[in-house]
């Protein structure tokens, strides 16, 4: 009985630690081709840790092109992007469970039915109108597609229905008006989720591609997973030059995930299946 | 929904309160959803190259082709290329994904220790870009520089050319979305997991059923609403690659990872043939809501709910 226990933790620890490892592998390798110079980068055997290690990618990286002004054009764009999103997604969640008006129930179906509707179908008519209101290469372009997100919308739907209509009634009989009663009752309640939603927001605002592909074409507005593929197009990629610009791309995210680890995961949980 | 009448009353004062909540999401949805998909449907009528003026007068005259597009795409032999691509990536990479996520939610569900690290490094994939995620495994993937092919020739394989070999470009790609999709699918199913009421657990135990039987008989059929879930997303991303194709292969080689959202941004933005693009996407999403469509079906045969 003892030996078989200690067999399967034995199994336990290996297969988790197997998987572990491929996990890190592409993680380690950035990072020691990051410290590499380009001589080093193309030799074999393969050198998992450099020989003569150099900080230079990390250097250059801020100087071949304004990485700084892109960093700070991804900082401004998520943070901008999920504030906009957490907003206007609770605020829509409030009065579709909170406030009774006609065409309520089928006004927040249509509007989660659009959840199925492919980025790509409204890609193209996207860039059009964008195009229209001159917003190319701007940064609302990629701010104001933040207003309309189904998916936070439906998982602060769910996480509102759960506050017993009580405690509104009793903000209003205080004097509280529409106003202060969602912000001073209904959002205080739905802590959880939007910590959740930030982490997740973030993280898409943060690492997506495809819009700000087509909407920032100029280098002085790019984003910087944008920026980080247009230098791989280059004739002579960089290799170590792009795995430093790609381990910084990746600290925020990082930061923002260990801080917001415990309720991101109860959030995760409490909307991931309902979904 | 449960909701008193008393609460802003039937009518006009009710949507006069509502309306500041919900005027932003609606000019987002507006804007964002409802009017593309109209312009949408309009512009795959057309042979509209992106440049000239769409709202100009005559130009529906001038550029209306009816349903030409939907038929070039439907009668080349380019589509049927891309869809075939698309099923290669399918079927290797959802029953792949699927048995490394299981494994994931299994390994995280035990309570051992260490079990918060493994936690965090699963799910470290998750958290990169896939434009971080492309750079780093195309210069592994490198046949001659590559960690990959370094390692595999520790063990006396050699390995293949990867993204530069059209046989094994799409099988690359599909280790990649496992590598870097494991994480988030494994933590869905570890919630449909941990969810499972303990005393189904403790009555096979007094019935005297081992960890394995525990596992096909009680976990498995519990964590069906799960698993369909995760198959529901996963299928629609599949449809949907694109920034690991455009970064690690840009649908190469020889067209062999020419995928359907790589195509409709190339005939959008780089071909200029916008009014093809947008009947390629209408294509798309009538796939994808097929597809929808037969697992909502197939699902009465397979997924249990535990009531």
């Amino acid at each position: 009985m003892i030996l078989k226990k200690r067999l399967s933790t034995t199994g336990y620890y290996v297969v988790s630690a197997a998987i572990a490892v491929v996990s890190m592998i592409p993680f380690l390798w950035m990072i020691s081709t990051s410290l590499k110079t380009q001589g080093a980068v193309m030799t074999v055997p393969i050198q998992w840790i450099p020989e003569e290690p150099t900080l230079q990618a990390y250097v250059d990286v801020f100087t071949t092109f304004s990485f700084a002004r892109t960093v700070a054009n991804s900082l401004f764009i998520a943070v901008t992007y999920t504030g906009v999103t957490l907003l206007s997604s609770s605020m829509a969640a409030f009065a579709f469970t909170k406030i009774h008006f006609r065409g309520n129930d089928l006004l927040l179906k249509v509007y989660l039915a659009t959840m199925m509707i492919p980025t790509q179908v409204t890609m193209i008519p996207l860039f059009v109108v964008m195009n229209r209101l001159g917003l190319i290469n701007s940064y609302s372009s990629v701010i104001m597609p933040s207003l309309f997100r189904p998916f936070a919308v439906f998982m602060l739907v769910q996480q509102m229905r759960t506050i017993p209509q009580d405690f509104l009634d009793a903000a209003r009989i205080d004097g509280a008006n529409t106003f202060q009663v969602f912000r001073k009752v209904a959002l205080p309640m739905c802590k959880p989720t939007l910590a959740t939603l930030m982490v997740t927001t973030f993280m898409e605002s943060w690492n997506d591609y495809l819009w700000p592909l087509l909407m920032l074409t100029d280098r002085s507005k790019m984003t910087l997973p944008i920026a980080l593929a247009t230098l791989t197009g280059q004739y002579n990629p960089q290799y170590a030059l792009l795995m430093a610009g790609s381990l910084i791309s990746m600290i925020p995210i990082i930061i923002i995930y260990i801080m917001a680890q415990r309720s991101f995961q109860y959030g995760m949980m409490a909307g991931g299946i309902k979904g | 929904m449960r909701r008193g009448k008393r609460h802003g009353g039937p009518g006009g004062d009710g949507l006069l309160r509502a309306s500041p909540f919900l005027l932003p999401s609606l000019i987002g949805l507006m804007i964002f959803s409802l009017l593309p998909l109209l312009i949408s449907v309009g512009i795959s009528l057309t042979d509209w190259n992106g440049l000239d003026s769409i709202g100009a007068a005559g130009f529906f005259q001038e550029h209306f082709v009816g349903l030409d597009n939907y038929k070039s795409i439907l009668t080349g032999r380019e589509f049927w290329q891309v869809l075939k691509n698309t099923g290669t990536y399918i079927v290797l990479y959802i029953p792949g994904m699927l048995v490394m996520s299981l494994t994931v939610a299994f390994l995280l569900s035990r309570e051992r220790r260490g079990v918060m690290v493994f936690r965090v490094i699963y799910y470290l994939p998750v958290l990169t870009s896939w434009v971080a995620a492309s750079l780093i495994w195309t210069t592994m993937l490198s046949p001659q520089y590559g960690a990959v092919n370094n390692i595999l020739s520790l063990f006396g394989i050699k390995g293949p050319g990867w993204l530069l070999d059209p046989k094994w470009a799409m099988p690359a790609i599909v280790l990649v979305s496992i590598w870097k999709d494991m994480g988030f699918f494994g933590l869905i199913l570890l919630s449909g997991m941990v969810d499972i009421n303990k005393s189904y657990y403790e009555a096979a135990s007094l019935d005297g059923a081992g960890a394995w039987t525990k596992f096909l008989r009680i976990t498995l059929p519990l964590m069906t609403p799960a698993i369909f879930y995760v198959l529901i997303v996963s299928l629609i991303n599949a449809f949907q690659l694109f920034p690991q194709i455009m970064i690690m292969t840009d649908g190469g080689p020889y067209g062999a990872t020419q995928v359907m959202v790589e195509r409709i941004y190339k005939y959008g933005f780089r071909y200029f043939r916008m009014g093809y693009a947008a009947a390629f996407s209408w294509i798309l999403f009538v796939i994808i809501m097929t597809c929808t469509a037969i697992q909502m079906k197939a699902q009465k045969r397979w997924v249990h709910y535990d009531s």
